[in-house]
Parts: structure tokens; C-alpha cells; sequence
């Protein structure tokens, strides 16, 4: 009896010492966190919304966090302005999705990828974002503003984007065959090196994009075409990876993927970490078109609390801050006060700004038919192979 | 034939222990590779203290499970001396049946289930759009649970001897001494070993806090969305931590079963027997 009772306090004040603990530490922390951003931002923060919660549904590890010396932005946000930011996550723009309609927890701040913006403004999910009131706005390019899936650009602020490319081993992979299409990919000469990427989406993309098929079309001949083409290739295919992709390109155990700019950008930086071979890693955007996409942050309708979440959108927009979230974060970053700064670690880094235009398309709501099909198609070529 | 069975048992515990030692591994690599180990490091320990992000999501893991256990712990315990003292076999049978339906059901079904009950009640009752969170959360959990501790407690009762509880009834005790003098004390190894259980069940769990959990991060929450970067090595050394956490308490409930055993002097058969008849 007397050990349970000791037990049960001993959970008890560890528990306890645990919050107090977090809870010190955290008003020093806002407070370190005040001191080292004075005279850094731009934008007056100043509000009368201390005290209230401000929700952020995002991707996850698609912030910077105070890990590694970087900037603790959500808390930085708190520091500066006393809102709190109560963050969540998720793992895919339908996962997301499902929540947001699924109901029984809001949000005020989501930053889904583009075709899913133009789903949620289609079905009303959106609230307007007046930009005139962002100053910060200023600094996003313009070839980021009014998007296909925003055309008006009133209902989403671009927050990091990428493209699909090939990424290849330039010790493995013969520079004769790098012609800079899809073709390697292909190539029977690399039987058993190449990774097929594992979702529907791109894989069949890859496919359309090499036979100049569009990625978006609802034609079902199309997609049946596009996968004929692709199951030429899946022999070639030592697998199908998503991030086993890090694993299998860092380690050099196989010679050509196909993955997204800032995973590349992390490959080669932990290759250079492990064995100083980051080198051997090339990417490239081929000729025949291939996809970008774009997360913004969108604000949404039912938000309790909008003025705040116009002070968030234009405080990740802050020079500083977007500078320490695009260091992190490794994508393509729309903000000028960013690409223009030389301290920037990928200034003029010509794989997230390529100097001459990248041929490229963002993939569209498909409607329900067409989504049925190609996974459909999908499910066939990958039991099959 | 001896060394063959040996074998098998070796590849057997091979299999069941490899991918653990992989990871714990590879949360002393001082690069962030899972392919290269480049040398002996505490690097991602060290970042998991400096990460207050993790620490928050942590220690809201850690207060959901203890909350979940504690509550758990004390319906599982009245519910298992409820149906202990049931008179009709049929009504106990039948009881039992209905709090084991929870340990078989999938996951996900209870899951699905309980967020479309509490979105349903929120908007229905409170009227409220927003009703997940820590609460729900922590009703999800304790529903898991409870069935648990039911299951660790019951054979106890079964095994306490029925003579000592109408001794003392006989002596002048009330029933309620009576149970907490005699019918207590023999169970509490069952009570211990079944809140260990209901903590690290709810600690492991995963699908059904995926639904119910709303703005309440919890650690597997977040580590099923952390897919914009490769999974930083930082999780092996906090994973390497709670692995070891739930193996000093396993060990724990199985040497607190033992002892427990042993007292009973060669023990009793904890079948159906005692007083409910």
C-alpha cells in the first residue's frame, strides 16, 4: 500500500517539476527570443491580441524550429506579439483536408499545397486575404502572385515551393546519357539502379510529362497511355521510394531518382556531413516539362481570430524571419528580401532559382472519376511490377 | 534437435530485437545518415534536450498517459470488483464479454468512431465547432485503457481466498473495511501491473490519438507528420529513451507478478473460483 502511494507521487512530482520546468524556462526563453530580435523586423507588430491563441495547421518539419541554432519562429511570433501559436501538423494536403471537413477542431492558418488551395477556395473554405495590409507583401515575386490555382491571389500568400526533377549520381551514371529529358529514367543501361518515386501522382506524371501528355487532363485514354509508358520503366526499378529515396541515393546504393528540390538540397548537405561525397549528386529539371507546386498560407473562414492571423502571414513574410525559415526549410522561397540577400546560404542557387525559365505545371483537382482511374492504373502497375 | 530449437530461438529473438538495436544504433551516429555510422556521438541527445518543441509535445505525451492511466486505473479497478461480485454467471459472462470488446476492435474503427461521437456531441450539446483536444483525447485513451487494468485486476479476485473476507465480515467489519483490509491488499500487484499496462498502451498509441487528439500534439502524432524532412535522427535517441523507459517497466510488473506468485506459497489456480457463485 505505502509503495503504491510513493509510486503514485513519485509520478506525480516528476510530472509536475516537468511543467514548472517547461514553464520557467519558457518566459526566459520569450524573453532571450524578445532581446535578439529587437531592431531585426521590419513591420510593426504592436496589437491589442496579447493574450490569444492563434491556431497553425501545417506540414510537418515545414518550419523552422529552434533546432540547431535555427530560429524558433512560432515562439518568435509569441515573443514579439503575445499571441500564442498553438501549431499542429499533418502528412498530406487530403489528410488535412479530411480534418478541415471532418469538423470538431478549428484553425486559423493552413498551409496546404496549391491544388488543395484551389479545392478549399472552390468549396468555400477560404477567408479573403486584403494583401494591401500585409506590408511585407511587397517582397513576394511576382511570378509567385495571382497563381493558377489563385488567379485573384486573394485567398493564399506563397509560403515554399519546389519542382520534381531527376537526381542522378554522376559517378554511377554515364554523362553521355544525361541528355536532360525524362529519358534516363528509361534507360535500360541502369536496370536495377533507378527508384521509381512511390505516389500515384508523380509516378504517372513523370510518364506524361515524357510522352507531352497534360498532367491534368480527365481524358482516360490519356492516363492509360501514360501508364503503358511507365511500365516500360518499373522493370528498370531496383524499387519504389519516397523518402527511402535519402537512404538509398546518400549511401550510393543507387544511381537515378526521382524527387523534389529541397530533398535534394538535404541529400547532398547530409552526404557532405557523412562522407564529404555531396558531390556526386546532380539534379536536373527536364526539357519536356515537369511539376512544381507551391504551399501558401491560406486563412480560413471560420477563424476566431483573423487579425491575428494577418499579423502571422506577415510576420513569416518579414525579412529575417523568412530569411531563417528558407535556411531551414531548403524549398523555394518567393520572398526577395531572401533570394536578393547574399548572406542567404542558396543565393542564386540554380537549382531553387534556375536562370533560364523551368518548363513546368502545377497539378490541378483532378475530379473524382479521373482520380478513381489513374489509381486504379496505379494499383495494377505496381502489383504487377 | 536440442541445438536446432536453440537456433530458431536465436533467429526468433533476432528478428524481434534487430530493427530496435538498428535504431538505438543509430542514434549515437554523429552524422544524420542512416547508412554511414561515422563515429560514436551524443549529438542527437543533446539536441533532444535543446529542442523545447519536442519537450512540450513530451511532456504532453507523458501527462496524457499518466492522466489516462490514473483515471483508468480507478473505473477498471470498481469495474472488475463489479463484475467479481456479480451473482449471475449469464449477467457476468455477458458483462466480461462487452469490456473485452474494446481490447479486439481495431484500432481505427474506435477511432473513427469516437471522433464522430464527440464532433456529434460537440456540435449537438455545446454547440461548438471545436470540441477536440486534450479532453477528448483523454476520454479516447481512458476508454482504451480500462479494459486493461479490468483484465490485470480480475484473476486477482478470483484468487483471493473467500473464507478471510467472511472471517472479517464475521469479526464486526463493514464491507467496505472488509474489502479494503482483505480484498484489497491481495490485488494490488494486479492494480500496479495494470496501470503500468494502460501507460505505456497509451505512451504506444497512436491511431485512435490520430482522430481525437485536435490541436493536442502528442509525440506519435507528430512524428507520422513530420514529412517535409527526413526523419531526424533526434527521434532514434528519444525512441531509444522510451524504449528503455517501457522495458525497466515491464520489468517491473513481471518482477512485482513474480513476487506476488511466490507469496501465494506455490499459489492457488486463479480460475473461476472465490465467493461469486
Amino acid at each position: 500500500m505505502k509503495k503504491i502511494i510513493s509510486l503514485a507521487l513519485a509520478v506525480l512530482m516528476i510530472v509536475s517539476m516537468a511543467a514548472l520546468f517547461s514553464s520557467c524556462s519558457k518566459k526566459a526563453r520569450l524573453d532571450k527570443l524578445r532581446r535578439e530580435l529587437e531592431g531585426k523586423l521590419e513591420a510593426d507588430y504592436s496589437n491589442d491580441l496579447e493574450g490569444t491563441t492563434l491556431y497553425v495547421y501545417n506540414w510537418g518539419e515545414y518550419i523552422s524550429n529552434g533546432k540547431e541554432g535555427t530560429l524558433d519562429i512560432n515562439l518568435a511570433f509569441e515573443a514579439v506579439t503575445g499571441i500564442h501559436v498553438e501549431y499542429s501538423t499533418y502528412d498530406s494536403n487530403e489528410s488535412m483536408y479530411a480534418t478541415l471537413s471532418g469538423g470538431g477542431v478549428n484553425y486559423d492558418v493552413v498551409i496546404p499545397s496549391d491544388y488543395m488551395i484551389g479545392r478549399l477556395i472552390e468549396e468555400g473554405y477560404l477567408a479573403k486575404i486584403d494583401t494591401s495590409k500585409l506590408s511585407n507583401f511587397k517582397y513576394i515575386d511576382e511570378q509567385y502572385r495571382n497563381p493558377e490555382y489563385d488567379p485573384t491571389g486573394e485567398y493564399s500568400v506563397p509560403y515554399a515551393g519546389g519542382y520534381l526533377g531527376v537526381i542522378y549520381n554522376n559517378t554511377m551514371v554515364d554523362p553521355e546519357d544525361v541528355d536532360g529529358t525524362w529519358s534516363l529514367c528509361w534507360n535500360q543501361k541502369y536496370q536495377g539502379q533507378i527508384l521509381g518515386i512511390d505516389n500515384a501522382r508523380d509516378a504517372l506524371a513523370t510518364a506524361m510529362f515524357a510522352l507531352g501528355i497534360d498532367v491534368n487532363t480527365s481524358d482516360t485514354a490519356e492516363w492509360d497511355r501514360a501508364a503503358e509508358y511507365l511500365k516500360k520503366a518499373v522493370p528498370l526499378y531496383q524499387s519504389w521510394a519516397m523518402d527511402q529515396n535519402f537512404e538509398k541515393m546518400e549511401g550510393e546504393n543507387a544511381a537515378v531518382c526521382v524527387y523534389y528540390t529541397g530533398d535534394y538540397l538535404t541529400m547532398v548537405d547530409d552526404m557532405d556531413e557523412a562522407s564529404g561525397n555531396g558531390d556526386h549528386l546532380s539534379m536536373y529539371y527536364p526539357e519536356e516539362g515537369t511539376n512544381v507546386f507551391f504551399d501558401a498560407c491560406c486563412i480560413l473562414k471560420g477563424s476566431q481570430n483573423y487579425d491575428a492571423a494577418m499579423l502571422y502571414l506577415n510576420f513569416l513574410m518579414d525579412p529575417y524571419v523568412a530569411l531563417q525559415n528558407a535556411e531551414y526549410i531548403h524549398y523555394v522561397c518567393p520572398n526577395t528580401a531572401v533570394t536578393e540577400n547574399p548572406e542567404y546560404s542558396e543565393y542564386h542557387n540554380e537549382i531553387l532559382y534556375p536562370k533560364t525559365e523551368v518548363k513546368s505545371q502545377y497539378y490541378t483537382h483532378l475530379d473524382e472519376a479521373t482520380i478513381k482511374h489513374y489509381e486504379d492504373l496505379w494499383n495494377k502497375i505496381k502489383s504487377a511490377g | 534437435m536440442k541445438t536446432l530449437g536453440k537456433v530458431f530461438m536465436g533467429i526468433v529473438y533476432a528478428v524481434l530485437y534487430a530493427p530496435l538495436i538498428v535504431m538505438v544504433v543509430f542514434s549515437f551516429n554523429a552524422a544524420r545518415s542512416t547508412t554511414h555510422f561515422s563515429g560514436f556521438s551524443l549529438r542527437w541527445y543533446s539536441e533532444l534536450l535543446g529542442d523545447f518543441d519536442m519537450r512540450d509535445v513530451l511532456a504532453n505525451t507523458l501527462f496524457i498517459s499518466v492522466c489516462a492511466a490514473v483515471v483508468a486505473t480507478v473505473l477498471g479497478v470498481i469495474a472488475a470488483y463489479g463484475i467479481f461480485r456479480i451473482r449471475s454467471k449469464r449477467l457476468r459472462n455477458a458483462v466480461n464479454t462487452v469490456t473485452n470488446i474494446p481490447l479486439t476492435n481495431p484500432d481505427i474503427i474506435t477511432g473513427v468512431s469516437l471522433m464522430m461521437l464527440f464532433t456529434f456531441f460537440g456540435s449537438l450539446l455545446f454547440h461548438r465547432s471545436e470540441i477536440l483536444g486534450f479532453w477528448t483525447l483523454l476520454i479516447a485513451h481512458v476508454t482504451f485503457d480500462t479494459p486493461y487494468v479490468i483484465l490485470n485486476v480480475l484473476p486477482r479476485l478470483y484468487g483471493s481466498d473467500p473464507t478471510l473476507y467472511e472471517a472479517a465480515m464475521d469479526l464486526g467489519c463493514t464491507r467496505t473495511k472488509a474489502f479494503w483490509k482483505i480484498i484489497f491488499p491481495g490485488i494490488v500487484p494486479g492494480i500496479v501491473s495494470g496501470f503500468i499496462m494502460a501507460f505505456t498502451l497509451s505512451l504506444d498509441d497512436f491511431i485512435i490519438s490520430y482522430y481525437t487528439n485536435g490541436h493536442y500534439n502528442i509525440l506519435a502524432t507528430k512524428l507520422y507528420t513530420a514529412v517535409k524532412k527526413p526523419v531526424s535522427p533526434e527521434y532514434y535517441a528519444l525512441y531509444s529513451l522510451i524504449f528503455l523507459t517501457i522495458m525497466i517497466l515491464m520489468t517491473v510488473v513481471n518482477v512485482i507478478q513474480f513476487r506476488a506468485e511466490r507469496k501465494k506459497d506455490g499459489g492457488r489456480p486463479t480460475g473461476q473460483k472465490g465467493f461469486a457463485k
